[in-house]
Protein backbone atom coordinates (compact mmCIF):
# COMPACT_ATOMS: atom_id res chain seq x y z
CA UNK A 1 0.00 0.00 0.00
CA UNK A 2 3.02 2.30 0.17
CA UNK A 3 2.93 3.61 -3.36
CA UNK A 4 -0.75 4.34 -3.91
CA UNK A 5 0.28 7.92 -4.71
CA UNK A 6 2.30 6.86 -7.73
CA UNK A 7 -0.71 5.44 -9.57
CA UNK A 8 -2.17 7.35 -12.45
CA UNK A 9 -5.77 8.38 -12.16
CA UNK A 10 -6.76 5.68 -14.64
CA UNK A 11 -4.92 3.04 -12.59
CA UNK A 12 -6.51 4.26 -9.36
CA UNK A 13 -9.95 4.11 -10.94
CA UNK A 14 -9.35 0.45 -11.75
CA UNK A 15 -8.02 -0.32 -8.25
CA UNK A 16 -11.08 1.28 -6.68
CA UNK A 17 -13.46 -0.55 -9.01
CA UNK A 18 -11.70 -3.88 -8.31
CA UNK A 19 -11.81 -3.14 -4.54
CA UNK A 20 -8.00 -3.51 -4.33
CA UNK A 21 -8.08 -0.44 -2.06
CA UNK A 22 -10.66 2.04 -0.84
CA UNK A 23 -10.93 5.75 -1.49
CA UNK A 24 -10.19 6.31 2.19
CA UNK A 25 -6.90 4.42 1.85
CA UNK A 26 -6.04 6.30 -1.32
CA UNK A 27 -6.95 9.60 0.34
CA UNK A 28 -4.92 8.85 3.48
CA UNK A 29 -1.89 7.97 1.35
CA UNK A 30 -2.10 11.39 -0.29
CA UNK A 31 -2.74 13.25 2.97
CA UNK A 32 0.40 11.77 4.42
CA UNK A 33 2.39 12.62 1.26
CA UNK A 34 1.17 16.22 1.57
CA UNK A 35 2.31 16.38 5.20
CA UNK A 36 5.81 15.25 4.24
CA UNK A 37 6.02 17.73 1.35
CA UNK A 38 5.19 20.94 3.18
CA UNK A 39 8.59 22.36 2.19
CA UNK A 40 7.23 22.63 -1.39
CA UNK A 41 4.50 25.01 -0.17
CA UNK A 42 2.16 23.62 -2.86
CA UNK A 43 -0.85 23.30 -0.54
CA UNK A 44 -1.76 26.49 1.29
CA UNK A 45 -4.73 24.88 3.04
CA UNK A 46 -5.02 21.17 3.81
CA UNK A 47 -8.54 19.86 4.43
CA UNK A 48 -7.90 16.33 5.80
CA UNK A 49 -11.16 16.00 7.75
CA UNK A 50 -13.26 17.01 4.78
CA UNK A 51 -11.18 14.74 2.52
CA UNK A 52 -11.76 11.70 4.74
CA UNK A 53 -15.49 12.46 5.03
CA UNK A 54 -15.79 12.76 1.26
CA UNK A 55 -13.77 9.55 0.76
CA UNK A 56 -15.94 7.58 3.21
CA UNK A 57 -19.12 8.79 1.53
CA UNK A 58 -17.73 7.81 -1.86
CA UNK A 59 -16.65 4.38 -0.59
CA UNK A 60 -20.26 3.73 0.42
CA UNK A 61 -21.42 4.77 -3.04
CA UNK A 62 -18.84 2.51 -4.69
CA UNK A 63 -20.06 -0.39 -2.49
CA UNK A 64 -23.62 0.33 -3.67
CA UNK A 65 -22.43 0.28 -7.28
CA UNK A 66 -23.40 3.88 -7.74
CA UNK A 67 -20.03 5.50 -8.45
CA UNK A 68 -19.38 8.51 -10.71
CA UNK A 69 -16.58 8.68 -13.29
CA UNK A 70 -14.10 10.15 -10.77
CA UNK A 71 -15.33 8.21 -7.74
CA UNK A 72 -12.79 8.24 -4.93
CA UNK A 73 -10.07 10.19 -6.76
CA UNK A 74 -8.24 12.70 -4.52
CA UNK A 75 -7.65 16.09 -6.14
CA UNK A 76 -6.08 19.43 -5.27
CA UNK A 77 -7.97 22.64 -5.99
CA UNK A 78 -6.30 25.88 -7.08
CA UNK A 79 -7.15 28.62 -4.60
CA UNK A 80 -8.83 30.61 -7.38
CA UNK A 81 -11.87 28.27 -7.20
CA UNK A 82 -14.53 29.17 -4.65
CA UNK A 83 -15.13 26.21 -2.32
CA UNK A 84 -18.12 26.39 -0.02
CA UNK A 85 -17.11 26.70 3.62
CA UNK A 86 -13.41 26.43 2.77
CA UNK A 87 -11.20 29.54 2.74
CA UNK A 88 -10.59 30.87 -0.77
CA UNK A 89 -8.10 33.72 -1.21
CA UNK A 90 -6.68 33.71 -4.76
CA UNK A 91 -3.45 33.88 -2.69
CA UNK A 92 -4.04 37.58 -2.07
CA UNK A 93 -3.96 39.35 1.28
CA UNK A 94 -6.94 41.40 0.13
CA UNK A 95 -9.28 38.40 0.31
CA UNK A 96 -7.97 37.69 3.81
CA UNK A 97 -10.05 34.99 5.40
CA UNK A 98 -12.79 34.91 2.74
CA UNK A 99 -14.96 31.80 3.16
CA UNK A 100 -17.34 31.38 0.22
CA UNK A 101 -20.96 30.52 0.87
CA UNK A 102 -21.14 28.91 -2.57
CA UNK A 103 -19.22 26.38 -4.69
CA UNK A 104 -17.71 27.06 -8.14
CA UNK A 105 -19.46 25.22 -10.98
CA UNK A 106 -16.33 23.28 -11.92
CA UNK A 107 -15.59 21.98 -8.42
CA UNK A 108 -19.25 21.13 -7.86
CA UNK A 109 -19.10 18.98 -11.03
CA UNK A 110 -15.96 17.24 -9.75
CA UNK A 111 -17.69 16.42 -6.43
CA UNK A 112 -20.82 15.34 -8.34
CA UNK A 113 -18.62 12.81 -10.18
CA UNK A 114 -17.15 11.48 -6.92
CA UNK A 115 -13.79 13.27 -6.61
CA UNK A 116 -12.34 14.01 -3.15
CA UNK A 117 -10.85 17.38 -2.15
CA UNK A 118 -7.48 17.24 -0.39
CA UNK A 119 -7.07 20.99 0.02
CA UNK A 120 -6.36 24.30 -1.70
CA UNK A 121 -3.31 24.90 -3.86
CA UNK A 122 -0.94 27.83 -4.06
CA UNK A 123 -0.92 30.13 -7.09
CA UNK A 124 0.33 33.55 -8.13
CA UNK A 125 -1.73 36.32 -6.54
CA UNK A 126 -4.93 36.60 -8.63
CA UNK A 127 -3.14 34.29 -11.13
CA UNK A 128 -0.82 37.13 -12.12
CA UNK A 129 2.62 35.65 -12.59
CA UNK A 130 4.66 33.00 -14.38
CA UNK A 131 6.69 31.59 -11.49
CA UNK A 132 4.29 31.36 -8.53
CA UNK A 133 6.42 33.97 -6.76
CA UNK A 134 3.69 36.59 -6.27
CA UNK A 135 1.52 34.53 -3.87
CA UNK A 136 0.92 36.07 -0.45
CA UNK A 137 1.69 32.60 0.94
CA UNK A 138 5.21 32.64 -0.53
CA UNK A 139 6.74 30.83 -3.49
CA UNK A 140 6.18 27.17 -4.43
CA UNK A 141 9.09 24.79 -4.93
CA UNK A 142 9.40 22.71 -8.08
CA UNK A 143 9.93 19.01 -7.27
CA UNK A 144 12.49 19.00 -10.11
CA UNK A 145 16.06 20.19 -9.49
CA UNK A 146 19.02 20.58 -11.83
CA UNK A 147 21.20 17.48 -11.77
CA UNK A 148 23.79 17.75 -8.99
CA UNK A 149 22.25 20.95 -7.60
CA UNK A 150 20.06 21.60 -4.58
CA UNK A 151 18.84 25.02 -5.71
CA UNK A 152 15.06 25.21 -5.48
CA UNK A 153 13.47 26.12 -8.81
CA UNK A 154 10.11 27.69 -9.57
CA UNK A 155 7.30 25.39 -10.80
CA UNK A 156 6.07 28.07 -13.22
CA UNK A 157 2.83 29.94 -12.75
CA UNK A 158 0.28 30.93 -12.11
CA UNK A 159 -0.90 27.35 -11.40
CA UNK A 160 2.40 26.54 -9.68
CA UNK A 161 0.87 24.80 -6.68
CA UNK A 162 -1.25 22.61 -8.98
CA UNK A 163 1.73 21.58 -11.13
CA UNK A 164 4.08 21.03 -8.18
CA UNK A 165 1.53 18.96 -6.23
CA UNK A 166 0.70 16.74 -9.22
CA UNK A 167 4.37 16.22 -10.12
CA UNK A 168 5.32 15.46 -6.49
CA UNK A 169 2.54 12.82 -6.23
CA UNK A 170 0.59 14.82 -3.61
CA UNK A 171 -2.67 14.55 -5.56
CA UNK A 172 -3.81 12.59 -8.62
CA UNK A 173 -4.81 15.70 -10.51
CA UNK A 174 -5.55 19.34 -9.90
CA UNK A 175 -7.72 22.14 -11.15
CA UNK A 176 -5.92 25.07 -12.72
CA UNK A 177 -6.69 28.20 -14.74
CA UNK A 178 -4.96 29.73 -17.75
CA UNK A 179 -5.14 33.38 -18.82
CA UNK A 180 -1.84 33.62 -20.75
CA UNK A 181 -0.24 30.22 -20.17
CA UNK A 182 -0.89 29.52 -16.48
CA UNK A 183 -1.78 25.85 -17.04
CA UNK A 184 0.61 24.96 -19.86
CA UNK A 185 3.79 26.74 -18.68
CA UNK A 186 3.81 25.17 -15.17
CA UNK A 187 2.91 21.80 -16.70
CA UNK A 188 5.96 22.10 -18.97
CA UNK A 189 8.19 23.09 -16.00
CA UNK A 190 7.14 20.02 -13.97
CA UNK A 191 6.72 17.25 -16.60
CA UNK A 192 2.96 17.16 -16.11
CA UNK A 193 0.16 17.38 -18.68
CA UNK A 194 -1.95 20.54 -18.74
CA UNK A 195 -4.79 21.45 -21.07
CA UNK A 196 -6.42 24.83 -21.53
CA UNK A 197 -9.68 24.09 -23.31
CA UNK A 198 -11.42 26.34 -25.82
CA UNK A 199 -12.77 29.56 -24.33
CA UNK A 200 -16.35 28.79 -23.25
CA UNK A 201 -15.77 25.04 -22.75
CA UNK A 202 -15.64 25.30 -18.94
CA UNK A 203 -17.77 27.54 -16.77
CA UNK A 204 -15.97 30.46 -15.15
CA UNK A 205 -18.66 30.80 -12.47
CA UNK A 206 -17.16 30.81 -9.00
CA UNK A 207 -13.58 31.27 -10.21
CA UNK A 208 -11.90 34.46 -9.03
CA UNK A 209 -11.79 36.61 -12.18
CA UNK A 210 -8.53 37.97 -13.61
CA UNK A 211 -9.14 38.81 -17.32
CA UNK A 212 -12.58 37.55 -18.25
CA UNK A 213 -12.13 37.32 -22.03
CA UNK A 214 -8.97 35.22 -21.59
CA UNK A 215 -9.54 33.17 -18.40
CA UNK A 216 -10.31 29.50 -18.89
CA UNK A 217 -10.01 26.60 -16.45
CA UNK A 218 -8.58 23.16 -17.13
CA UNK A 219 -6.83 20.26 -15.41
CA UNK A 220 -3.20 19.41 -14.67
CA UNK A 221 -2.51 15.66 -14.42
CA UNK A 222 0.26 13.10 -14.84
CA UNK A 223 -0.83 11.63 -18.17
CA UNK A 224 -2.77 12.66 -21.24
CA UNK A 225 -5.47 10.11 -20.39
CA UNK A 226 -5.81 11.46 -16.84
CA UNK A 227 -6.20 15.00 -18.14
CA UNK A 228 -8.91 13.80 -20.54
CA UNK A 229 -10.80 12.13 -17.68
CA UNK A 230 -10.67 15.30 -15.58
CA UNK A 231 -11.67 17.65 -18.39
CA UNK A 232 -14.76 15.58 -19.10
CA UNK A 233 -16.04 16.27 -15.59
CA UNK A 234 -14.96 19.93 -15.56
CA UNK A 235 -16.42 20.92 -18.95
CA UNK A 236 -20.01 21.66 -19.80
CA UNK A 237 -22.60 24.34 -20.23
CA UNK A 238 -23.52 26.51 -17.27
CA UNK A 239 -26.38 28.99 -17.45
CA UNK A 240 -24.60 31.03 -14.77
CA UNK A 241 -21.76 31.89 -17.19
CA UNK A 242 -23.12 33.57 -20.33
CA UNK A 243 -19.85 32.85 -22.19
CA UNK A 244 -20.08 29.13 -21.50
CA UNK A 245 -21.02 27.25 -24.64
CA UNK A 246 -24.05 25.02 -24.90
CA UNK A 247 -22.60 22.04 -26.78
CA UNK A 248 -22.33 18.46 -25.58
CA UNK A 249 -19.17 17.32 -23.80
CA UNK A 250 -17.59 14.41 -25.68
CA UNK A 251 -16.03 11.40 -23.96
CA UNK A 252 -12.51 12.80 -24.23
CA UNK A 253 -10.95 9.56 -23.05
CA UNK A 254 -12.23 7.84 -26.20
CA UNK A 255 -9.84 10.05 -28.20
CA UNK A 256 -6.82 8.47 -26.48
CA UNK A 257 -5.17 5.97 -28.80
CA UNK A 258 -7.17 7.08 -31.84
CA UNK A 259 -5.12 7.10 -35.02
CA UNK A 260 -3.65 10.43 -36.08
CA UNK A 261 -2.95 9.12 -39.56
CA UNK A 262 -3.47 11.76 -42.23
CA UNK A 263 -3.77 14.63 -39.76
CA UNK A 264 -2.11 17.83 -40.92
CA UNK A 265 0.19 19.35 -38.29
CA UNK A 266 1.30 22.95 -38.75
CA UNK A 267 4.81 24.02 -37.73
CA UNK A 268 4.71 27.81 -37.41
CA UNK A 269 7.94 29.46 -38.54
CA UNK A 270 7.34 32.52 -36.34
CA UNK A 271 7.83 30.39 -33.22
CA UNK A 272 11.48 29.80 -34.18
CA UNK A 273 12.96 32.61 -32.09
CA UNK A 274 16.42 34.11 -32.38
CA UNK A 275 18.58 32.84 -29.56
CA UNK A 276 16.23 29.95 -28.74
CA UNK A 277 18.18 27.24 -26.86
CA UNK A 278 19.31 24.44 -29.19
CA UNK A 279 17.71 21.82 -26.95
CA UNK A 280 14.25 23.40 -27.37
CA UNK A 281 14.75 23.42 -31.12
CA UNK A 282 15.80 19.76 -30.95
CA UNK A 283 12.80 18.79 -28.82
CA UNK A 284 10.48 20.48 -31.27
CA UNK A 285 11.97 18.56 -34.24
CA UNK A 286 11.74 15.33 -32.26
CA UNK A 287 8.07 15.96 -31.49
CA UNK A 288 7.38 16.61 -35.17
CA UNK A 289 9.19 13.39 -36.08
CA UNK A 290 7.09 11.37 -33.60
CA UNK A 291 3.85 12.72 -35.06
CA UNK A 292 5.12 12.02 -38.57
CA UNK A 293 6.03 8.45 -37.61
CA UNK A 294 2.44 8.05 -36.37
CA UNK A 295 1.17 8.97 -39.81
CA UNK A 296 0.58 12.71 -39.49
CA UNK A 297 1.62 15.08 -42.23
CA UNK A 298 3.83 18.06 -41.30
CA UNK A 299 3.36 21.40 -43.02
CA UNK A 300 5.11 24.70 -42.43
CA UNK A 301 2.58 27.41 -41.60
CA UNK A 302 2.78 31.13 -40.98
CA UNK A 303 1.15 33.02 -38.11
CA UNK A 304 2.47 36.48 -38.99
CA UNK A 305 1.11 38.39 -35.97
CA UNK A 306 2.66 36.08 -33.36
CA UNK A 307 5.16 38.65 -32.06
CA UNK A 308 2.35 41.08 -31.27
CA UNK A 309 0.40 38.67 -29.08
CA UNK A 310 2.37 39.29 -25.89
CA UNK A 311 2.32 43.11 -26.09
CA UNK A 312 -1.41 43.05 -26.95
CA UNK A 313 -1.97 40.71 -24.01
CA UNK A 314 -0.25 43.18 -21.66
CA UNK A 315 -2.88 45.75 -22.59
CA UNK A 316 -5.99 43.56 -22.69
CA UNK A 317 -5.28 41.48 -19.55
CA UNK A 318 -4.38 44.39 -17.22
CA UNK A 319 -7.33 46.41 -18.56
CA UNK A 320 -9.79 43.64 -17.73
CA UNK A 321 -8.01 42.99 -14.43
CA UNK A 322 -8.27 46.63 -13.36
CA UNK A 323 -12.01 46.40 -13.94
CA UNK A 324 -12.47 42.97 -12.30
CA UNK A 325 -10.38 43.88 -9.27
CA UNK A 326 -12.34 47.08 -8.64
CA UNK A 327 -14.61 44.98 -6.42
CA UNK A 328 -11.92 44.66 -3.72
CA UNK A 329 -12.84 47.75 -1.79
CA UNK A 330 -12.78 46.59 1.82
CA UNK A 331 -16.54 46.93 2.14
CA UNK A 332 -18.17 43.60 1.27
CA UNK A 333 -15.44 41.09 2.03
CA UNK A 334 -11.77 40.72 2.79
CA UNK A 335 -9.25 43.13 4.19
CA UNK A 336 -10.17 46.64 5.34
CA UNK A 337 -7.64 49.35 6.19
CA UNK A 338 -9.05 52.46 7.85
CA UNK A 339 -8.89 55.92 6.25
CA UNK A 340 -10.10 59.43 7.07
CA UNK A 341 -12.91 59.05 4.53
CA UNK A 342 -14.22 56.33 2.23
CA UNK A 343 -11.83 57.15 -0.64
CA UNK A 344 -8.84 56.93 1.69
CA UNK A 345 -10.24 53.70 3.04
CA UNK A 346 -10.37 52.26 -0.49
CA UNK A 347 -6.86 53.50 -1.27
CA UNK A 348 -5.31 52.20 1.95
CA UNK A 349 -7.10 48.86 1.69
CA UNK A 350 -5.95 48.28 -1.88
CA UNK A 351 -2.37 49.48 -1.21
CA UNK A 352 -2.08 47.10 1.74
CA UNK A 353 -4.04 44.19 0.23
CA UNK A 354 -2.58 43.94 -3.29
CA UNK A 355 1.00 42.74 -3.86
CA UNK A 356 3.46 44.58 -6.12
CA UNK A 357 2.66 42.68 -9.34
CA UNK A 358 -1.10 43.11 -8.93
CA UNK A 359 -0.75 46.84 -8.12
CA UNK A 360 1.40 47.30 -11.22
CA UNK A 361 -1.09 45.52 -13.49
CA UNK A 362 -4.12 47.29 -12.06
CA UNK A 363 -2.36 50.62 -12.62
CA UNK A 364 -1.33 49.84 -16.21
CA UNK A 365 -4.89 48.66 -16.88
CA UNK A 366 -6.31 51.82 -15.40
CA UNK A 367 -3.98 53.89 -17.57
CA UNK A 368 -4.80 52.18 -20.88
CA UNK A 369 -8.53 52.54 -20.22
CA UNK A 370 -8.31 56.17 -19.06
CA UNK A 371 -9.72 59.07 -21.05
CA UNK A 372 -7.57 59.92 -24.05
CA UNK A 373 -5.64 56.64 -24.09
CA UNK A 374 -8.41 54.09 -24.73
CA UNK A 375 -8.16 54.23 -28.54
CA UNK A 376 -4.37 54.26 -28.67
CA UNK A 377 -3.98 51.27 -26.39
CA UNK A 378 -7.06 49.17 -25.62
CA UNK A 379 -8.91 49.52 -28.92
CA UNK A 380 -5.71 48.96 -30.94
CA UNK A 381 -4.87 45.87 -28.87
CA UNK A 382 -8.35 44.42 -29.49
CA UNK A 383 -7.87 44.99 -33.24
CA UNK A 384 -4.50 43.24 -33.10
CA UNK A 385 -6.27 40.41 -31.32
CA UNK A 386 -8.64 40.05 -34.27
CA UNK A 387 -5.59 39.73 -36.53
CA UNK A 388 -3.99 37.10 -34.28
CA UNK A 389 -7.18 35.05 -34.35
CA UNK A 390 -7.40 35.42 -38.13
CA UNK A 391 -3.86 34.03 -38.50
CA UNK A 392 -5.05 30.82 -36.86
CA UNK A 393 -8.32 30.74 -38.83
CA UNK A 394 -6.41 31.05 -42.13
CA UNK A 395 -4.18 28.22 -41.08
CA UNK A 396 -7.08 25.93 -40.07
CA UNK A 397 -8.92 26.82 -43.30
CA UNK A 398 -6.02 25.23 -45.21
CA UNK A 399 -6.82 21.92 -43.57
CA UNK A 400 -4.40 22.09 -40.63
CA UNK A 401 -5.76 20.00 -37.73
CA UNK A 402 -3.37 21.20 -35.04
CA UNK A 403 -0.22 23.25 -34.57
CA UNK A 404 2.92 22.01 -32.80
CA UNK A 405 5.16 24.45 -30.88
CA UNK A 406 7.49 24.41 -27.88
CA UNK A 407 5.56 25.08 -24.66
CA UNK A 408 8.10 27.46 -23.12
CA UNK A 409 11.29 29.23 -24.25
CA UNK A 410 13.32 27.65 -21.41
CA UNK A 411 13.19 25.08 -18.62
CA UNK A 412 12.39 26.07 -15.00
CA UNK A 413 14.62 28.72 -13.38
CA UNK A 414 15.56 29.57 -9.81
CA UNK A 415 13.38 31.47 -7.35
CA UNK A 416 14.13 35.20 -7.66
CA UNK A 417 16.16 34.77 -10.86
CA UNK A 418 13.83 36.56 -13.26
CA UNK A 419 11.88 39.80 -13.52
CA UNK A 420 13.53 41.59 -10.59
CA UNK A 421 14.71 44.57 -12.62
CA UNK A 422 12.32 44.49 -15.58
CA UNK A 423 8.84 42.90 -15.33
CA UNK A 424 8.92 42.18 -19.08
CA UNK A 425 11.68 39.58 -18.57
CA UNK A 426 9.20 37.42 -16.65
CA UNK A 427 6.39 38.07 -19.14
CA UNK A 428 8.45 36.54 -21.97
CA UNK A 429 7.88 33.10 -20.41
CA UNK A 430 4.42 33.09 -21.94
CA UNK A 431 5.52 33.93 -25.48
CA UNK A 432 4.41 30.57 -26.96
CA UNK A 433 1.24 30.14 -24.90
CA UNK A 434 -0.36 33.59 -24.88
CA UNK A 435 -1.38 33.54 -28.57
CA UNK A 436 -3.76 30.68 -27.75
CA UNK A 437 -5.63 32.70 -25.09
CA UNK A 438 -5.82 35.72 -27.38
CA UNK A 439 -7.54 33.54 -30.01
CA UNK A 440 -9.63 31.54 -27.50
CA UNK A 441 -8.26 28.21 -28.80
CA UNK A 442 -7.53 24.96 -26.96
CA UNK A 443 -3.90 24.14 -26.15
CA UNK A 444 -2.25 21.21 -24.39
CA UNK A 445 1.28 20.96 -22.93
CA UNK A 446 2.78 17.47 -22.88
CA UNK A 447 6.15 16.50 -21.38
CA UNK A 448 8.53 15.60 -24.20
CA UNK A 449 12.08 15.45 -22.88
CA UNK A 450 14.74 16.95 -20.63
CA UNK A 451 17.38 19.62 -21.07
CA UNK A 452 21.11 19.11 -20.49
CA UNK A 453 20.64 19.82 -16.77
CA UNK A 454 17.98 17.14 -16.42
CA UNK A 455 15.02 19.52 -16.26
CA UNK A 456 11.77 18.68 -18.05
CA UNK A 457 10.68 20.42 -21.23
CA UNK A 458 7.26 20.32 -22.86
CA UNK A 459 5.66 20.63 -26.26
CA UNK A 460 2.43 22.45 -26.98
CA UNK A 461 -0.32 21.45 -29.39
CA UNK A 462 -2.85 24.07 -30.43
CA UNK A 463 -6.20 22.93 -31.80
CA UNK A 464 -9.24 24.19 -33.64
CA UNK A 465 -12.05 25.58 -31.45
CA UNK A 466 -13.78 22.78 -29.50
CA UNK A 467 -11.53 20.09 -30.99
CA UNK A 468 -9.85 19.12 -27.72
CA UNK A 469 -10.18 15.47 -28.77
CA UNK A 470 -7.61 16.00 -31.54
CA UNK A 471 -5.19 17.36 -28.92
CA UNK A 472 -5.70 14.32 -26.70
CA UNK A 473 -5.04 11.93 -29.62
CA UNK A 474 -1.88 13.79 -30.68
CA UNK A 475 -0.76 14.33 -27.08
CA UNK A 476 -0.97 10.60 -26.48
CA UNK A 477 1.38 9.99 -29.44
CA UNK A 478 3.95 12.32 -27.87
CA UNK A 479 3.52 10.72 -24.43
CA UNK A 480 3.96 7.23 -25.88
CA UNK A 481 7.13 8.29 -27.70
CA UNK A 482 8.68 10.44 -24.97
CA UNK A 483 7.61 8.37 -21.97
CA UNK A 484 6.62 9.80 -18.60
CA UNK A 485 8.97 11.63 -16.24
CA UNK A 486 9.04 11.53 -12.43
CA UNK A 487 11.27 13.74 -10.25
CA UNK A 488 13.67 12.16 -7.73
CA UNK A 489 12.28 12.79 -4.25
CA UNK A 490 14.36 15.24 -2.14
CA UNK A 491 11.66 16.67 0.14
CA UNK B 1 4.50 57.16 -24.86
CA UNK B 2 5.79 57.35 -21.30
CA UNK B 3 4.38 58.53 -18.00
CA UNK B 4 5.80 61.20 -15.67
CA UNK B 5 5.60 61.25 -11.88
CA UNK B 6 2.40 63.33 -11.87
CA UNK B 7 0.71 60.80 -14.18
CA UNK B 8 1.76 57.94 -11.91
CA UNK B 9 0.09 59.70 -8.97
CA UNK B 10 -3.03 60.36 -11.06
CA UNK B 11 -3.30 56.73 -12.21
CA UNK B 12 -2.80 55.50 -8.64
CA UNK B 13 -5.64 57.70 -7.49
CA UNK B 14 -7.90 56.55 -10.36
CA UNK B 15 -7.08 52.95 -9.41
CA UNK B 16 -7.76 53.78 -5.75
CA UNK B 17 -4.35 52.55 -4.62
CA UNK B 18 -2.44 54.68 -2.09
CA UNK B 19 1.12 55.32 -3.33
CA UNK B 20 3.74 57.00 -1.15
CA UNK B 21 6.12 59.60 -2.64
CA UNK B 22 9.14 57.32 -2.42
CA UNK B 23 7.31 54.56 -4.38
CA UNK B 24 6.63 56.88 -7.33
CA UNK B 25 10.03 56.75 -9.14
CA UNK B 26 10.13 52.94 -9.00
CA UNK B 27 6.53 52.56 -10.23
CA UNK B 28 7.20 55.10 -12.97
CA UNK B 29 10.14 52.99 -14.18
CA UNK B 30 8.09 49.79 -14.20
CA UNK B 31 5.08 51.32 -15.94
CA UNK B 32 7.35 52.86 -18.56
CA UNK B 33 9.05 49.50 -19.15
CA UNK B 34 5.62 47.99 -19.84
CA UNK B 35 4.58 50.89 -22.07
CA UNK B 36 7.85 50.62 -24.03
CA UNK B 37 7.15 46.91 -24.51
CA UNK B 38 3.62 47.43 -25.87
CA UNK B 39 4.81 50.31 -28.09
CA UNK B 40 5.58 47.82 -30.91
CA UNK B 41 1.83 47.48 -31.53
CA UNK B 42 1.93 50.88 -33.23
CA UNK B 43 3.72 49.29 -36.22
CA UNK B 44 0.74 46.97 -36.96
CA UNK B 45 -1.61 48.13 -39.70
CA UNK B 46 -5.06 47.94 -38.12
CA UNK B 47 -6.80 49.96 -40.83
CA UNK B 48 -10.34 48.57 -41.29
CA UNK B 49 -9.87 45.81 -38.68
CA UNK B 50 -12.76 45.26 -36.28
CA UNK B 51 -11.79 45.09 -32.61
CA UNK B 52 -12.48 41.70 -31.04
CA UNK B 53 -15.59 41.81 -28.89
CA UNK B 54 -16.37 38.12 -28.53
CA UNK B 55 -13.81 35.32 -28.34
CA UNK B 56 -16.12 32.62 -29.67
CA UNK B 57 -18.72 33.77 -32.17
CA UNK B 58 -22.03 33.14 -30.45
CA UNK B 59 -25.41 34.69 -29.91
CA UNK B 60 -25.64 36.64 -26.69
CA UNK B 61 -27.55 34.38 -24.33
CA UNK B 62 -30.54 35.78 -22.57
CA UNK B 63 -32.06 34.07 -19.60
CA UNK B 64 -35.69 34.14 -18.57
CA UNK B 65 -36.49 37.34 -16.70
CA UNK B 66 -37.38 35.55 -13.49
CA UNK B 67 -36.02 35.47 -9.97
CA UNK B 68 -33.78 32.43 -9.56
CA UNK B 69 -31.94 33.33 -6.39
CA UNK B 70 -32.38 35.42 -3.30
CA UNK B 71 -33.28 35.48 0.39
CA UNK B 72 -29.60 34.99 1.23
CA UNK B 73 -28.80 38.25 2.98
CA UNK B 74 -26.96 36.36 5.74
CA UNK B 75 -24.67 34.84 3.09
CA UNK B 76 -24.08 38.18 1.41
CA UNK B 77 -22.83 39.89 4.56
CA UNK B 78 -21.10 36.82 6.00
CA UNK B 79 -17.62 37.92 4.92
CA UNK B 80 -17.95 41.69 5.41
CA UNK B 81 -15.41 43.44 7.66
CA UNK B 82 -18.12 45.59 9.32
CA UNK B 83 -21.89 45.11 9.29
CA UNK B 84 -24.96 46.04 11.23
CA UNK B 85 -27.81 43.63 10.65
CA UNK B 86 -27.95 43.16 6.89
CA UNK B 87 -26.10 46.39 6.10
CA UNK B 88 -22.46 47.01 5.20
CA UNK B 89 -20.85 49.69 7.36
CA UNK B 90 -18.63 52.33 5.74
CA UNK B 91 -17.29 55.73 6.87
CA UNK B 92 -19.79 58.56 6.48
CA UNK B 93 -20.18 59.37 2.77
CA UNK B 94 -22.89 62.08 2.77
CA UNK B 95 -22.56 65.06 5.11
Amino acid sequence: MTDLTSLTLAEARKGLADKTFTSLELTDAHLSAIEKARVLNAFILETPDQARDMAKAVDEKIARGDAGPLAGIPLGIKDLFATKGVRTTACSKILGNFVPTYESTITSQLWRDGAVMLGKLNNDEFAMGSANETSCFGPVGNPWRREGSNTTLVPGGSSGGSASAVAALLCMGATATDTGGSIRQPAAFTATVGIKPTYGRCSRWGIVAFASSLDQAGPIARSVRDSAMLLRSMAGHDPKDTTSVDIAVPDYEAAIGKSVKGMKIGIPKEYRLDGMPAEIEKLWSEGAAWLKAAGAELVEVSLPHTKYALPAYYIVAPAEASSNLARYDGVRYGLREQGKNIVEQYENTRAEGFGAEVRRRVMIGTYVLSAGYYDAYYLRAQKVRTLIKKDFEDCFAKGVNAILTPATPSAAFGIGEKGGADPVEMYLNDIFTVTVNMAGLPGIAVPAGKDAQGLPLGLQLIGRPFEEETLFSLGEVIEQAAGRFTPARWW
Amino acid sequence: MSVDAATVRRIAHLARIAVSEDEVPHLQGELNAMLAFVEQLSEVNVEGVEPMTSVTPMQMKKRQDVVTDGEIADDIVANAPATEGHFFLVPKVVE
